[in-house]
């Protein structure tokens, strides 16, 4: 436990930077009084008003790639201790990740030609 | 308690270092290179105006001109943004960019005084890991800067790295598990140490992981020629278009340091770490006559060199950086999904077969 207190230590130092650098923006920068130019706090949009709000619902594509991270991310997970020990276990712990990948492999190919690869 | 009050003293000295490193070296100066490498690459003058008395220093002082400007301009929040998320967005960026560098060694173990000084902040044992998890952390960063500033371009810039950084996550770790394979151990202070030898570089045996890790990496780093989050020509600057004067450069400095961070990881796990080629540590130490002198000598030369491979890496990341156009976002996401994650699964089987028939002489 003891070795994780200068990744602590770390983390606040550079938490300590951001909020510096911050600060620093804060204290020296211009303030305008937020009524005072309306138009410049509008959000950037080419120069038009805004028609769209940003906050709305979007492509359900976005959602199958967070899927797909998830379960290939898993399969990583489970890859990284695996490999330290890999030279340990030998064949058999080889051959045994090997049915493993190609599982996921199976997995792959399906969802590839399903087409939630394709953008259009 | 003597030794615990040494042991912190050492800590706080090498974090001092690093962030000094990071921010005080690495961070102007890649403003500067990005600069005057592009400059010279595509046949320009370059950064040639700042200066103080008609002296330029080859452009160096642009970046000290930046950060002056940008210092003093306003912190511009636009109309119907989340306040607090908007301003915590860079400090999600910058933070976990230089946290990644916790575990990295950066000169190797020496004995100082009777005193074992082991150059990293953190030897963790799964340092690997928690690289790529603090990496992970930066996304947030950019999705939250999307989101937060109630602007179409960023929110566009942001769902698109959302997905891309995702994507580009799965395969990076992917990659290195062979390397992992090669030097049965997730720790970079192991993997540092196994290069002793110039012919056990990661380089040597693991070219296809390099390859693929810089490949993803880059991604993972949204620059070019990844850059779709944030692509000038088609969506104004993507998920930082509302983004003016500090938190602005919060996010270009978070940018940079992952270029170095990058660097950093593939020096220590393909380019021997901080080793020259055929001379350990321990022979430096005993050319420069031994005892603490030669330790002191020893540990700068290691420093040195591991800092100047950085260098070296950084450039290469530049060059491609001004040498190829942007991709399509459909060609970025088929590229992660249909070429590198097939590609780093069959150097995962090839690296174990090798192993296996003893084509890969192991360390």
């Amino acid at each position: 436990m003891n070795q994780y207190i200068p990744v602590l230590l770390l983390f606040l130092v550079s938490g300590g930077v951001a909020i510096a650098m911050l600060g620093i923006a804060e204290f020296l920068g211009p303030k305008d009084p937020r009524d005072k130019f309306r138009e410049k706090m509008e959000p950037f949009e080419c120069g038009e008003n805004q028609i769209a709000s940003p906050q709305q619902r979007f492509s359900i594509r976005f959602y199958l790639i967070a899927l797909m991270f998830i379960i290939f991310d898993i399969e990583a997970v489970f890859l990284f201790p695996w490999s330290v020990i890999f030279q340990e276990l030998g064949l058999f712990g080889f051959v045994e990740m090997m049915v493993f990948i190609i599982v996921l492999g199976v997995g792959l190919a399906y969802v590839w030609k399903k087409g939630a690869l394709e953008w259009e | 308690m003597n030794s615990m009050t040494g042991d912190l003293l050492e800590t706080v000295v090498k974090i001092a270092f690093v962030i000094g490193l990071n921010l005080g070296f690495f961070a102007p100066m890649l403003g500067w290179v990005e600069r005057k490498q592009s400059a010279v690459m595509q046949d320009r003058i370059g950064a040639n105006r700042a200066g103080v008395f008609g002296f330029t220093f080859i452009g160096l002082l642009h970046s000290a001109a930046d950060a002056i400007k940008l210092i003093f301009k306003e912190d511009f929040i636009p109309r119907g943004a989340d306040r607090m998320m908007h301003t915590l967005a860079p400090v999600i960026a910058v933070v976990p960019a230089l946290a990644a560098f916790a575990v990295i060694p950066f000169g190797g173990k020496f004995e100082l005084a009777g005193h074992n000084v082991n150059l990293v902040i953190a030897d963790l044992d799964v340092g690997l890991l928690f690289v790529f998890a603090i990496a992970s952390i930066a996304t947030y960063g950019a999705v939250i800067a999307g989101w937060a500033s109630n602007n179409n371009w960023s929110m566009l810039g942001g769902l698109r790295s959302a997905a891309q950084m995702f994507s580009y996550e799965v395969t990076m770790g992917l990659t290195i598990i062979g390397l992992v394979m090669y030097y049965q151990s997730l720790s970079l202070v192991v993997i540092a140490e196994k290069q002793v030898d110039f012919w056990h570089w990661g380089i040597i045996y693991q070219w296809p992981a390099f390859i693929l890790f810089l490949t993803c990496a880059i991604a993972e780093n949204k620059r070019i020629p990844f850059d779709v989050p944030e692509a000038e020509s088609e969506l104004v600057a993507g998920y930082f278009t509302e983004y003016s004067g500090m938190k602005f450069i919060m996010f270009w400095t978070a940018e940079f340091i992952e270029v170095v961070t990058i660097s950093a990881l593939c020096v220590t796990m393909f380019f021997g770490a901080y080793h020259l080629p055929f001379i350990s540590p321990d022979m430096l130490v005993s050319i420069f006559g031994g005892g603490d002198f030669g330790a002191i000598v020893a540990m700068l030369i290691g420093i040195g060199v591991f800092v100047a491979k950085i260098c070296a890496l950084i450039f290469l990341q530049m060059a491609i950086r001004w040498t190829l156009p942007r991709f399509r976002y459909d060609q970025v996401m088929a590229l992660g999904w249909k070429i590198i994650l097939p590609a780093s699964l069959i150097w995962i089987f090839l690296t174990g077969l090798a192993i296996l028939l003893g084509l890969m002489p192991t360390v």
